[in-house]
């Protein structure tokens, strides 16, 4: 199968390295090789969170090389923008147009960086704007909202939808299977 | 069965799937989950102990008795457990014995960058290096035999980038673990000079003999791909994955065992190639052996700062790199921060605004350095507080103790510094001290410790009471402060860096991950009462926010757990609770 390389990207708290374990159990049921590689230990919540996730016949590497993503999915309208290496010029953005404010805005100190934001997605091949916390708040959870990217991400990817649903329903509190799955299938119709 | 697995996990699975009975090891990034998966494993003794060098003596205790046994830690970690690991290497082992040891280049989460392939040939130990899940798994295994085999503990070196990153595992059932007789051999056990002579010498024959076993190939390790005769690269660990990418063409020897270096096996490598490179993380180690043993090796223009990757090899070999689609931007950071409800916040506020010099420790407090706090002013190493508030103290004859304090927590305080305390109520210090203790090892991801009172299994076990522990390590000076009322903490800082004795501060609020029932419906902020003063922010609160265009504060309820700091400093009456 052809390599693929996905640049997972969000805040603390928004589920961004379950995401990435789902998407490489899903590799693995599909009978493809991954390798995934995340840094945590000093990012507390709130800290920004990146996954590496590589999948082909035969992975080497952990860690994208520049350039190298062909996705790059950010769960949060920003954050994206805090790891130009990874995209380029064939690379697809999936984002999500929620907003959490770092310290420095929220304290009042920096703005928002909306128009970098905005001009940063014309570097990308195609851009996917997904509303995932207005979706998830629909479904009943604002919590889901992480599931409803992931569910646009399969969309963009050679593995079963029920695949996809099979994993979910595995990785996830039993209590939550029926709203994460509804939040996946959501984003998977986007 | 195939499953994706981190490295820690992989390395926690090599050890049940290789009969391990016993685990004892400290918590550090990133090495911790070896030993938080090792104890789902009910047929695995597992304990998260005080220190490193503990940790390591009870395993060896365990191999004497003859069970193969695993410690866990990181770099740093090593050098605590140093002391043991010196001479266990004469010793030698009964059961299998083996270290793993975590580097972290780039230092995601660590003090310093320091590469612990130096302790193997300082100790004469034999060191192996997985480059992914499914060796760090295996090598576990091999370890253990090799430990068995040559009477020798067997260090594994994991780095970040193997440890907390992920690919595919083949899972095996358990093996039934070979067991020996405990041994009772005196010129094997007891290290005085006359015995530990005759050891030295079967040290250095044991090296010998386990650099010709990887050369020989009776051990599966130390592979060659041959590829091209133009360029052969020497390498190690998830470097060689790195150097497979970049350089396809290239013939690989991947050394899996990097000390001893087995010679007889790269100097036939270096027969068939016409360039001879070394590709490693961090300092010229494999190059210097290399060197040393008169192979010549071609230069590379490599730091010894930080991690490499795909991109960096090939940069190194003069290969093109792809371009970025866009240019770095310069973004409002999302920086780490002491937890909204965290009980050291209210003493950090309480020692900025005293002005107080703080020696710091290595914990979730060492945050306090960060602004609006700004409370810490060094930070060395674990339990490095208490002493070098002493010796600021001894050298200012007292002055500087009047304006100072070292701060410590209390898994920290059980780690190392009570070593620390008792030299300074032995040497009739002056200093004053801080145990924030909140009751759990928080920074590494809330690991139990002996102030929690329960095992890494959650079994209910003795907690260890601060003041009575203090009482009678011979403190005469021990204040219980409450940290989230600054004013009370404010009183007694002042009061205890004026007294001209050693006394020790303890606080004695949870960490919101240890207990969540001290968790309290949220405050907001009463808009018509805010004056603007900011003294609110100024606490670096996360759930506390600014709304720049009425110049008035807010608080995130989503984020407060009610702690009441912030209402303890509003002089305005405008912070109210909900509910």
């Amino acid at each position: 199968m052809k390599d693929i390389n996905i640049l997972m990207i969000g805040v603390g708290g928004q589920g961004t390295v379950l995401s990435s374990d789902i998407v490489c159990d899903v590799a693995l049921a599909g009978d493809a090789d991954v390798k995934k590689s995340e840094i945590h230990g000093m990012a507390q919540r709130g800290g920004s969170v990146v996954s590496h996730v590589r999948i082909g016949a035969k992975v080497l590497s952990p860690v994208i090389p520049i350039g190298e993503a062909d996705i790059v999915i950010s769960f949060e309208n920003m954050e994206f923008l805090r790891y130009p290496e990874y995209a380029g010029k064939n690379t697809s953005l999936v984002v999500s147009t929620h907003r959490i404010y770092p310290p420095s805005v929220a304290g009042g100190q920096e703005a928002y960086p909306a128009e970098q934001t905005e001009d940063t997605k014309k570097a990308f091949k195609e851009v996917f704007e997904i509303d995932a916390m207005k979706t998830a708040t629909a479904i009943g959870n604002s919590k889901v909202a992480g599931m409803v990217m992931l569910g646009k991400l399969a969309a963009l990817l050679p593995f079963d939808a029920d695949l996809w649903r099979a994993v979910i329903s595995k990785k996830v509190p039993p209590k939550t299977v029926d709203m994460n799955l509804a939040a996946f299938n959501a984003g998977y119709q986007f | 069965m195939k499953e994706v697995l981190s490295g820690n996990e992989a390395f926690a699975r090599g050890a049940y799937e290789h009969g391990v009975k016993v685990v004892s090891s400290y918590p550090g990034t990133p090495s911790t989950e070896i030993t938080e998966h090792v104890a789902q494993y009910e047929q695995i003794y597992s304990e998260w102990a005080t220190n490193e060098k503990v940790a390591l003596e009870t395993v060896i205790g365990a191999s004497l008795a003859g069970r193969r046994a695993m410690t866990c830690m990181k770099h740093v970690g090593l050098n605590v457990a140093a002391d043991p690991l010196m001479t266990v290497s004469y010793t030698g082992v009964n059961g299998g014995l083996v270290i793993v040891v975590a580097d972290d280049p780039n230092m995601f989460s660590s003090q310093n960058e320091q590469d612990s392939r130096h302790y193997a040939r300082l100790a004469k130990v034999p060191m192996l290096e997985p480059a992914d899940s499914q060796e760090a798994k295996d090598f576990i295994g091999i370890a253990l035999e090799m430990s068995e085999k040559y009477c020798t503990p067997v260090l594994v070196r994991s780095c970040t980038r193997i440890s907390h990153s992920k690919s595919v595992v083949t899972l095996k059932a358990r093996n039934t673990p070979p067991t020996f007789e405990p041994e009772n051999d005196i010129k094997k056990w007891v290290m005085v000079p006359a015995n530990a002579r005759v050891r030295h010498k079967i040290v250095e024959n044991r090296l010998e003999k386990l650099a010709d076993c990887a050369d020989t190939g009776r051990l599966t390790i130390n592979p060659v791909e041959f590829r091209s005769e133009e360029i052969g690269i020497i390498c190690a660990g998830v470097t060689y994955h790195y150097v497979k990418e970049a350089m396809p063409e290239a013939s690989i020897l991947k050394l899996e065992m990097v000390y001893p270096i087995c010679f007889e096996k790269i100097k036939r490598f270096c027969e068939r190639v016409k360039k001879l490179y070394v590709v490693e993380e961090l300092d010229r180690f494999i190059e210097n052996e290399l060197k040393a043993a008169g192979i010549e090796i071609q230069p590379l223009n490599r730091s010894v700062c930080g991690e490499l990757s795909v991109d960096e090899v090939r940069k190194l070999f003069g290969k093109s790199v792809k371009e970025p689609a866009f240019d770095p931007k310069q973004l409002p950071a999302r920086p780490p921060n002491m937890c909204p409800g965290c009980s050291h916040r209210g003493m950090f506020y309480a020692i900025a605004k005293l002005k107080l010099f703080a020696a710091g420790d290595i914990g979730c407090y060492t945050l306090g350095l960060l602004p609006p706090l700004s409370a810490i002013n060094s930070t060395v190493c674990m339990g490095a507080s208490i002493p070098m508030a002493h010796g600021m103290d001894k050298a200012t004859d007292g002055a500087l103790a009047r304006k100072s304090v070292a701060v410590i927590g209390d898994s920290t305080f059980f780690h190392t510094g009570i070593n620390g305390l008792l030299n300074s109520v032995y040497n009739a210090g002056t200093s004053t001290v801080i145990i924030l203790d909140n009751s759990i090892t928080g920074m590494t991801g809330h690991q139990p410790n002996p102030g929690t009172g329960c095992t890494i299994k959650g079994a209910p076990t003795q907690k260890i009471n601060f003041p009575k522990l203090l009482e009678a390590m011979g403190v005469k000076n021990i204040r219980t402060v409450n940290p989230f009322d600054p004013d009370e903490c404010i009183k007694v800082l002042k009061e205890e860096t004026a007294r001209e004795e050693l006394s020790v501060i303890v606080t004695d609020k949870p960490c919101i991950f240890a207990d969540r029932s001290v968790i309290k419906p949220p405050f907001y902020v009463d808009v018509k009462n805010c004056s603007g003063c900011t003294i609110c922010t100024r606490l670096g609160c996360p759930a506390i926010l600014w709304n720049k265009e009425d110049k008035r504060a807010f608080i995130d309820e989503s984020l407060c757990t009610g702690c009441e700091l912030c209402v303890k400093v509003c002089r305005f009456d405008a912070i109210h609770q909900r509910g």
